[in-house]
């Protein structure tokens, strides 16, 4: 950091500009844990290896995607767990009921982004504080769960089946749908956030909600958008759950909001709103992943280390940005 | 009556009577309380004792939310409390003794104390938003939890610490009793001097109050670790009741109940005026909404749909009668203007 912060004294023209920052302190910490892996363990680095780590955390990409927009704008979203555990819950008895995947798979995703629509119109137009509302919203979609199944459901659809096991290989490299569909999340996503009118007016609202409206940007649309993202990621992320386990579960997901925001925060997005960056997102659930691969490689720690050094790493990165926007102002 | 009606408790108010008559139509003699062996029982009483834990922590978080903070780690030091209690008691020499018992007491506490401190240093001292300052040790400190109880859920027999769960004094449960005794003390405290008005103050504008003189940065680390400590008390309670040091369950998702029982009292998350009676109210709902799951024959699958609309429904009723307050002040306000 201080090796950066004097490239950028002596030539301010090739210097990052500081809102990278983070975001490459986020990077240094990913390619510092690989380096670290690789060089304890046998294998660390093989294709099968990193392949997985985009495998096992497609649905959490996701979370941390729609998250990220709500962050942006200095909301929360507490409801995407229970939203995810609702759409794969709904995508899995559908299927069993017959109705065709074709039908299923968008009324999955619909639920999301109705729950989403509620939860910003409770914010927006009833001033209900966000963490409350999305709070009733993660109550709410739990509930749901419950009532179209209490216990495990399999998928046997075919069809399903067949999209969940289609998959690209090269060598030991992998790519599942799952990992396609988020990867394309994450390029959407960055397309509306930074090439168009709603994106940029997204960082405005996060920026200082009072400037964009004075600045005749549609705030009110734009804080009601952000939550049907959203909800509309985690349904998608349900679906992709669905497809990793081949099953839909009222309990999945327990917890899964913290996972997200966590990996929006190591990402480098400030919770007050207006900076940070989608791509910083994906590297911060893949410190997340990481975190766990190493603690499986290690095999002695136990599964509770993973919660501790993510706490740790949460801390570091907390830290951080706190010195980062000190000698911003 | 329109006063009554715009009494900020009236909806709170209201959804508690809703929930204990819906019980009362269902099972008319379940508002009854007998008395056996000396001791007082009833739903009532069940309720009292129930809602202890969440009392104390709503209590802490109250404080906290005055001051415009946060704080999601309550649900992981209730666990923490409740580990280092059972393992010290597990791995003492004489477990049954009270000498143990207070021992157990003290050191859980203390650490708790220690851990609502380092909260404070990284809201006050730091400057890091509280939500995210919480957060860490929300993560972190169940896989703390599991740490010190090996993964094991320890179970341990002690007389004397069960009685903090399970005992009665003058006929009523301890665990009540400890509650809100604790909350009215801390409540006179607040009250009757200028204590909460200093918080109100900090929460409203911090750097104004710093400004006038108030040590709002002691303020604010001083309410984290009240709220450790009374995270801590509530974990005691919680494992003295199961003898059981769950790291995984005990206190899940209180954070969530905490913040929920505070908003439904009028406290608003935006920090300043707080309500402690409202938070109570908040906290006999929360308590109350368990037990009528259960009289009503509701499938406790569904109490979190249940849960989610009673939240909704009283947010929504308060918030639009907060706008029509704004109104009203607004106007209020327009015509001193213009009467000068």
């Amino acid at each position: 950091m201080s090796i950066l912060s004097e490239t950028r004294k002596s030539a301010p023209k090739l210097s990052l500009d500081r809102r990278y920052l983070p975001v490459l302190g986020t990077v240094v910490v990913f390619v510092l844990m690989l380096v670290i892996g690789g060089a304890r363990y046998e294998n660390f680095l093989s294709p099968a290896v990193l392949s997985n780590l985009f495998i096992n955390n497609a649905h959490l990409i996701v979370l941390a995607a729609g998250m990220t927009f709500v962050i942006l704008t200095g909301g929360i979203d507490l409801s995407v767990g229970a939203v995810l555990a609702l759409s794969s819950v709904i995508t899995a008895t559908m299927l069993n009921a017959g109705i065709p995947l074709s039908l299923v798979l968008p009324i999955a995703i619909l639920s999301g982004s109705i729950i989403g629509l509620g939860m910003g119109v409770m914010i927006q137009y009833f001033e209900v504080q966000p963490f409350v509302a999305t709070l009733a919203g993660m109550f709410l979609a739990r509930g749901l769960c419950f009532i179209f199944a209490p216990e495990s459901v399999p998928i046997r659809n075919e069809g399903f089946v067949a999209l969940s096991s289609w998959g690209v290989s090269s060598g030991r490299w992998r790519l599942t749908a799952a990992v396609v569909i988020a990867l394309l999340v994450v390029a959407a996503s960055w397309w509306v956030l930074h090439r168009t009118r709603f994106g940029r007016t997204v960082y405005a609202v996060g920026g200082g909600e009072q400037s964009a409206t004075l600045m005749g940007l549609r705030v009110a649309r734009t804080k009601v958008m952000v939550y049907v993202i959203s909800g509309t990621c985690a349904s998608l992320g349900g679906i992709l759950f669905a497809m990793f386990s081949r099953s839909g579960y009222a309990l999945t997901g327990v917890g899964m909001e913290l996972d997200a925001i966590a990996a929006v925060v190591i990402g480098g997005t400030l919770l007050i709103g207006g900076m940070g960056f989608i791509l910083g997102s994906v590297v911060g659930v893949m410190v997340l992943g990481l975190i766990q691969t190493i603690i499986t490689f290690e095999g002695t720690l136990s599964s509770w280390w993973t919660k501790i050094v993510i706490g740790v790493l949460l801390l570091v990165f907390v830290v951080l940005q706190r010195i980062l926007t000190l000698r911003r102002n | 009556m329109t006063r009554i009606y715009k009494h900020r408790l009236f909806w709170p108010v209201v959804a508690l009577l809703a929930l204990l008559l819906a019980c009362t139509i269902k099972r008319p003699d379940i508002l009854g309380i007998s008395v056996l062996d000396g001791h007082l029982f009833g739903a009532p009483i069940d309720i009292l004792r129930n809602s202890s834990p969440l009392l104390l922590v709503s209590l802490g978080m109250t404080l906290v939310i005055a001051t415009r903070g946060i704080d999601l780690s309550v649900g992981a030091i209730v666990a923490i409390s409740g580990a280092v209690a059972l393992t010290f008691i597990a791995s003492s020499s004489n477990p049954g003794s009270v000498g143990t018992a207070i021992g157990a007491i003290v050191v859980a506490l203390g650490l708790c104390v220690i851990l609502g401190a380092f909260n404070g240093l990284l809201v006050a001292n730091f400057g890091i938003q509280p939500i995210v300052a919480t957060l860490i040790l929300m993560t972190a400190g169940r896989g703390v939890a599991m740490l010190i109880t090996n993964g094991q859920i320890t179970t341990v027999n002690s007389a004397p610490f069960s009685k903090l769960a399970s005992g009665f004094v003058l006929g009523l449960p301890v665990a009540a009793l400890i509650a809100y005794g604790v909350f009215a003390v801390v409540a006179l405290v607040v009250r009757r001097t200028a204590l909460g008005m200093l918080l109100e103050a900090v929460g409203i504008n911090p750097e104004a109050s710093r400004l006038a003189g108030v040590k709002s940065k002691t303020l604010v680390f001083t309410v984290y670790v009240l709220c450790g400590l009374l995270s801590g008390l509530a974990g005691l309670i919680f494992a003295a009741n199961t003898m059981a040091a769950d790291a995984n369950n005990a206190g899940l998702f209180i954070e969530l109940d905490a913040i929920l029982a505070v908003v439904i009292g009028g406290t608003s998350l935006a920090g300043g005026k707080f309500n402690l009676a409202g938070t109570m109210i908040g906290v006999l709902i929360i308590t109350t909404l368990t037990l009528a799951v259960t009289v009503l024959g509701i499938s406790p699958l569904v109490t979190s749909l249940f849960k989610a609309i009673v939240v909704i429904a009283v947010t929504l009723m308060m918030s639009t009668r907060l706008r029509a307050m704004f109104g009203s002040l607004r106007d209020r306000r327009r015509y001193q203007e213009v009467g000068a």
